[in-house]
């Protein structure tokens, strides 16, 4: 990533288990929504056990295309396989936790 | 039909409008798709929409200096890129240029999750900075309804589709965007309701086995526009719509005369053939010759160092130059120096409208002076016969206001009383010829009439028509006490009349002997006469000197008497 992104790196695991990108644009609505809820599924389900970074598409506009983005917000997950996209303001927190591949023990 | 721009009011400030640059659709859509605004080009699969759009990011990029975007939801950029190279498209280089950019997007609805509200931002970013990044005004989005698909909110997808599409208004960019052919509407997801501004419909049908794609413009706002179904063509030079349906009557007429190539026909039409960009129908029943006179017709043209296209719907080149050269005309000479093109195709190559844009666009190409479609009448078996009349009047009309003067040959059927052809044509032509056949005497010949010839006095007479050796001519027929002789009947009537001039000769000159003759007699007859009178006059000439002599000797006689009986009287 060059330097004029908007790279906001979390979490404390040097190599950790859940690899997530939120790409999001700008301030909207949806974004500001999505970044809470992303923040706080992680802290509450992985905690400690993964990587967040954020990017402003508009920011980036050639990774829209290098990663094959159209709906936005969109959470990739890389880590670990299968890689996953969930889009949305990912407010639906079963879904999110499906596409992430995390299992709450009821 | 195709409007009349002319009649457009100039002085408002009419809608702007992007050439396409492909054959014949500008023609249509008088210069183009809208500027600044989407245009829907829907049809079913494989009827062309793809190689539609990619063509218009092309030609705008090289001719009109229009860079472009082409935005696929469907194909990837290396097979696009693949597919358009047999056009001669080199989609590669163009892209290194910065004068077109492909962008693949791809969505797998099995890697997307969704979970709650999403906008389409990202598309929009990615096409913004498409379009940026090179400057581009023409937009391509390339099946965008794969977008359903592959998201399963509808309410939004349609919402951002209407977004975007206002958004690429105010970018001003002219913009195409696909749309598969849904039931009973014109796309599965109605983009129809999004683009109202162009919806271009492509169909490709098929009949009787040959199919045939067609164009239609279902709208256009702002602009009068042609509204029949065109056909147009993919073949290795891109497409080319075929607009020659024109109802207007307006071609000029030229009092040019340019000759058959058979001096005697030229003859019945009023001696110097037909006119130029005229229309020639040349009918007959099998065999009659009616590619021969369409030989000669060829071979005058490219005599007279002008170009001449041949349509051979039923012979190979080969088979018609190995024919012609029978009868002495050597047209190999005419292919060699380029003058004469064949085109040889069976008719059910394709549809009759594939036949038309593929005459009309060799016509364009080679641009000739004379064309030949020989026979037409097989182009029935492609089909019905309103359609082939309606090709022909499209043709003729093309070729008319391309000066262009061309023969159709037919075949007449022999029950056929009105003499009409199959085609129905004959009303259509300003000159028709008529090759009959001429049965008597246990053989068959061949008379040909002038049945029309628009525009110029010519001949009602009949004349017996000939292939021999050195080409084909026309022979006065004869008129004997059993009605009109031809053939053999014609050269034994000539025949004869040829001996009765020998005897009449012979006779004459019996009679001119006769009388040399008797003159001879009568003039010896005068010098016998001649001499007789001769011998009388001698004799009587005779007599009177021997009297003479007589009265001389006597006078001599008397005076020597009186002489001496003078002395005897002196010495008294």
């Amino acid at each position: 990533m060059s330097e004029n992104t908007d790279i906001e790196p979390i979490g404390d695991n040097d190599n950790p288990q859940y690899v997530l990108r939120l790409f999001i644009t700008g301030a909207s609505i949806n974004s500001r929504r999505a970044v809470v809820n992303v923040k706080q599924i992680c802290e509450q389900y992985i905690k400690g056990n993964y990587s967040l970074e954020i990017i402003d598409v508009y920011q980036q506009k050639t990774i829209a295309e290098k990663e094959q983005i159209i709906a936005l917000p969109l959470l990739i997950k890389s880590k670990p396989l299968p890689a996953r996209r969930l889009i949305g303001d990912m407010s639906d927190t079963q879904k999110v936790l499906k596409g992430l591949g995390i299992s709450i023990g009821t | 039909m195709i409007p009349d721009s002319s009649e457009q009011k100039n002085h408002l400030r009419a809608l702007e409008k992007a050439c396409t640059g492909i054959k014949g659709l500008d023609e249509i859509t008088l210069g183009g798709f809208p500027q600044g605004r989407p245009t829907l080009i829907c049809g079913a699969a494989g009827c062309g929409k793809t190689l539609f759009s990619i063509e218009f990011l092309v030609h705008g990029a090289l001719e009109y200096n229009e860079p472009g975007v082409f935005m696929a939801f469907e194909e990837k950029t290396e097979e696009i890129t693949v597919n358009v190279a047999s056009l001669g498209f080199d989609l590669e280089q163009m892209q290194k240029d910065k004068l077109i950019r492909l962008d693949h997007v791809r969505i797998e609805r099995s890697e997307i999750e969704e979970t709650g509200e999403y906008d389409l931002d990202g598309l929009f970013i990615r096409l913004g900075y498409a379009i940026d990044s090179i400057g581009a005004k023409r937009v391509v989005l390339d099946t965008i309804e794969n977008l359903f698909s592959g998201l399963n909110n509808q309410g939004i997808i349609r919402a951002e589709l209407r977004r975007l599409f206002e958004w690429l208004k105010e970018k001003k960019v002219t913009t195409i965007i696909t749309g598969e052919k849904g039931d009973g509407a014109l796309t599965r997801q109605g983009l129809e309701e999004y683009v109202s501004d162009c919806v271009i419909l492509l169909d490709h049908r098929v009949t009787n086995k040959i199919s045939t794609r067609l164009l239609r413009i279902v709208k256009y706002r702002g602009s009068v526009h042609g509204t029949n179904e065109y056909p147009f063509l993919i073949d290795s030079d891109g497409i080319s719509v075929l607009p020659v349906t024109s109802l207007t009557l307006s071609h000029e007429a030229s009092t040019d005369r340019i000759s058959s190539g058979i001096p005697a026909l030229d003859k019945m039409l009023g001696g110097k053939g037909f006119f130029r960009a005229s229309s020639v129908l040349v009918s007959g029943t099998a065999g009659t010759g009616k590619t021969s006179i369409a030989g000669s017709f060829a071979n005058e043209t490219c005599s007279n160092g002008e170009r001449c296209i041949y349509f051979a719907f039923e012979e190979s080149p080969k088979q018609v130059i190995r024919n012609m050269s029978s009868i002495g005309i050597d047209l190999q000479r005419h292919i060699d120096s380029g003058l004469l093109k064949f085109n040889a195709a069976r008719p059910t190559l394709n549809g009759l409208e594939m036949h038309l844009a593929s005459i009309h666009k060799l016509i364009v190409q080679f641009k000739p002076h004379a064309v030949i479609l020989d026979p037409i009448t097989n182009l029935i078996t492609v089909g019905s016969v309103s359609e082939v009349k309606n090709l022909l009047i499209r043709l003729i009309d093309f070729l008319q206001s391309q000066e262009i003067t061309v023969m159709f040959t037919a075949l007449a059927l022999n029950d056929n009383i009105s003499e009409q052809t199959d085609e129905s044509v004959s009303s259509l032509v300003d000159a028709w010829l008529l090759i009959r056949d001429i049965e008597m005497n246990g053989e068959r010949n061949r008379g040909l009439y002038v049945m029309k010839s628009r525009g110029m006095k010519h001949s009602n007479q009949v004349r017996e028509f000939v292939i021999s050796d050195n080409g084909v001519d026309l022979v006065d027929v004869f008129l004997g006490p059993d009605g009109v002789l031809t053939g053999s009947a014609r050269e034994e009537q000539q025949l004869m009349q040829k001996a009765g001039i020998v005897l009449k000769d012979h006779a004459v000159s019996r009679k001119d002997r006769e009388i040399d003759r008797k003159r001879a007699v009568l003039e010896s007859k005068i010098a016998s006469l001649k001499e007789e009178f001769e011998s009388v006059r001698e004799e009587l000439n005779k007599t009177y000197i021997e009297d003479e002599l007589k009265k001389e000797v006597l006078e001599s006689n008397r005076k020597e008497m009186s002489r001496q009986r003078g002395r005897e009287d002196s010495p008294e």
